[in-house]
């Protein structure tokens, strides 16, 4: 379980840092600007109502994770999409307006920090770093559960950040956050 | 430092401080990288890095003291017993490395601010000193788990970093793009080498702890499977250590990214992957198999003699100061690799001992530039001229690291090739001392060419220079650092017990008594 979460670092540390440069240096095309498929009744009507389902799906592939197969990455990339896809029927800008760079930004390093978080918590309760059992002491196992449950959130929230960083990096010409915004 | 004393730095201690230090140590950085992020303010996030790399220095420190006391520590994520979860393990050997890496992180944050003030636009100052605390971590993590996954995870989360810092530089010069997309194009290469190898690894032994690793084979004994997984881990952690036919990148990476990067990197990032290197054949695989003995004879002396002597001619005909001293890295890593492929207990402690001198002085060295970059804009050797008199400080403490590379006496990169030279004569080696005393004599070449423009020849009389002169001063911040490791350079050649007693320990744990 330990080694499974040492491969979400991986990933996640592995997609965090490029979709910080990539935010950088953004020289991808320029953008249509006009408001894309406003002729394409079909797609819109059945996006709209498939964004929803997609985002619920992806939390039942989180919370499934417990169980069986899937997790914070897997539900992070299906809820990314959810997000990608509403930027492809209605426009990059009506998503940003949704879902800003900014937060997405804040997410990629929230995520992290909830995993690791998780880990200094139990420093504080007078464990090893990531012992979960201290969680819970009465039911180690339900401590670990815990544990694994937060780190999957964490998972989430950055993979589903990062994913969108890299999808505003490459979409955008302009900067995601103009320089009045610091 | 009297044992004495270290008993009572540890009782001092809180007792929750001493069982959590390695993994505070990792934890920190890593933790603290995206707090930078958040920060979003260029000077805001510098002070939060400065704050979290003393930190890390401290923690180093700490473990340190621990491990003079007790030889050698463990630590247990999770409380998973050691065959079965990550478990760092931190020795002589790992010590010498974490001292390095932290030193350097304090000295290159404290260099930084100046460079990345003025080399990096604003908006992404906060991000850049993330990447750094990523990176910093990722070294870290590298050279103290015990674990060999963990080394893959980690020496991605420095390899990736990397890159970006790499990529940095084009604001400055376009040309650091290129060299970071061929870094990173190596550099994946390597690390999917790597990855392979500790799969096969994993698939003959059953097991991802590197002491268990070495129990396990010790059990199997030799065959192909085994011999396979050594090829690629070699391979993998030679390109990223940039041996010889595998140094391509460096040379670019080095020369195009920011002034602090190029610092830090020279002085880090090379020297943790020959430590993996260096854990690897010797402490994960047996040292005295037949294929191990055949790979540091046949492929790794060669190599090391040819790294010496070629890339110190190739870095006597650079004309970029910058690149010049990263060819003289890889020039510099042939004698680390040298001191391993003797194979005996004096010639690995030499090579250990080597790398702690060239990380202090080639960072120092890249410092220098940096501050001659940033005020005058010096790039090219000729730009140097005249700098002895209008920059004395700055160019006194960079001639000292000069000389010390030379291996001059008095500096600290005698003492190694000292000890370099006695080990290659112990193993009856007389033409690797050859080896080294041609490259020590073309090292008096390269760094000459760069002392004699800095003092004897006056500085250009333009206009333009005269008026910058008056106007630029070198900040106070980033000279500071560089004369500290001047001062080091000349420390440890009088009083070398520390990295020796380390990096002999660490020799006498990994080869067992010295017996070659």
């Amino acid at each position: 379980m330990i080694l499974t979460a040492g491969l979400g670092v991986i990933l996640i540390l592995g997609l965090g840092g490029p979709a910080r440069r990539k935010k950088k240096n953004i020289t991808a095309k320029a953008t249509t600007g006009k408001v894309l498929g406003s002729h394409h009744v079909v797609l819109r009507v059945v996006s709209k109502l498939m964004i929803p389902i997609i985002i619920v799906y992806g939390a039942y592939v989180q919370f499934h994770g417990d169980f069986g197969p899937g997790g914070g990455f897997q539900a992070g990339l299906i809820i990314a999409s959810a997000i990608i896809l509403y930027a492809l029927i209605f426009g990059v800008d009506a998503a940003k307006e949704a879902v800003p760079p900014s937060l997405v930004r804040l997410g990629a390093a929230l995520g992290v920090l909830i995993y690791g978080g998780v880990g200094v918590i139990n420093l504080l309760l007078g464990g090893n770093f990531l012992s979960y059992n201290t969680l819970n002491p009465a039911h180690p196992t339900h401590g670990q559960e815990l544990g694994i449950m937060f780190v999957e959130i964490g998972v989430l929230v950055t993979v589903a950040s990062v994913m969108l960083i890299i999808f505003y990096g490459f979409t955008s010409r302009h900067p995601d956050i103009s320089d009045k915004d610091w | 430092m009297s044992a004495l004393l270290i008993a009572d730095f540890l009782a001092w201690m809180p007792a929750w401080l001493l069982m959590q230090t390695a993994a505070l140590l990792v934890v920190t950085p890593l933790l603290s990288g995206p707090i930078a992020l958040i920060l979003s303010r260029g000077r805001l996030a510098w002070i939060w890095a400065v704050v979290i790399s003393l930190a890390t220095f401290a923690l180093t420190l700490i473990l340190y003291a621990q491990v003079l006391e007790h030889g050698s520590v463990q630590y247990a994520f999770g409380d998973w017993a050691p065959p079965l979860g990550i478990t760092y393990n931190i020795d002589a050997l790992n010590m010498l490395i974490l001292l390095i890496v932290a030193g350097m992180g304090v000295l290159s944050v404290f260099y930084g601010l100046p460079s990345v003030l003025k080399e990096i636009a604003p908006r992404d100052q906060a991000p850049f000193f993330a990447a750094f605390l990523l990176c910093l971590t990722g070294l870290l993590g590298v050279t103290i788990t015990g674990d060999a996954f963990n080394v893959f995870v980690f020496l991605e989360i420095s390899s990736i970093s990397t890159y970006i810092l790499i990529a940095m530089g084009g604001k400055q010069d376009r040309r650091a793009l290129t060299a970071s997309f061929s870094y990173l194009v190596l550099g994946t290469i390597g690390a999917t080498f790597f990855v392979i190898g500790i799969g096969l690894l994993y698939m003959a032994t059953g097991t991802l702890n590197m002491a268990d690793i070495t129990a396990q084979l010790h059990l199997r004994g030799d065959d192909r499977v085994v011999r396979a997984a050594f090829a690629f881990i070699v391979i993998g952690l030679g390109l990223k250590t940039a041996m010889f036919p595998l140094h391509t990148w460096l040379p670019n990476a080095y020369a195009y990214s920011p002034t602090v990067v190029g610092a830090f990197l020279a002085s880090t990032a090379t020297k943790v992957a020959f430590y993996a290197m260096v854990r690897f054949t010797l402490g994960v695989f047996l040292p005295d198999s037949p294929f191990n003995h055949a790979f540091l004879g046949f492929v790794l002396t060669p190599m090391a003699v040819a790294a010496m002597i070629i890339c110190s001619v190739q870095a006597l005909y650079q004309t970029d100061l910058r690149k010049l001293l990263a060819y003289s890295s890889v020039a510099q890593l042939g004698y680390m690799l040298l001191g391993l492929s003797i194979g005996t207990a004096a010639g690995v402690s030499a090579g250990l001992l080597h790398l702690f001198n060239h990380a202090l002085l080639k960072g120092g060295l890249f410092m220098g530039l940096g501050i001659f970059a940033l005020t005058y804009g010096v790039r090219q050797v000729q730009d140097l001229r005249g700098l002895g008199k209008t920059m004395p400080v700055t160019a006194a403490a960079f001639t000292v690291c000069g000389l010390s590379l030379i291996g001059a006496p008095f500096f600290a990169g005698f003492v190694s090739k000292y000890y370099l030279i006695t080990a290659a004569l112990e193993h009856g080696w007389w033409w690797a001392v050859i080896a080294i005393l041609a490259s020590s004599v073309l090292a008096i070449f390269y760094v000459g060419r760069m002392l004699e423009a800095m003092y004897l020849h006056p500085a250009p009389k333009t206009k333009g220079r005269s008026k910058k002169a008056r106007t630029t001063k070198a900040p106070v911040l980033a000279i500071a650092p560089l004369v500290v490791l001047a001062v080091a350079n000349i420390w440890f050649f009088f009083d070398a017990s520390l990295p020796k007693g380390l990096a002999d320990a660490a020799a006498m744990a990994l080869l067992g008594g010295g017996a070659p």
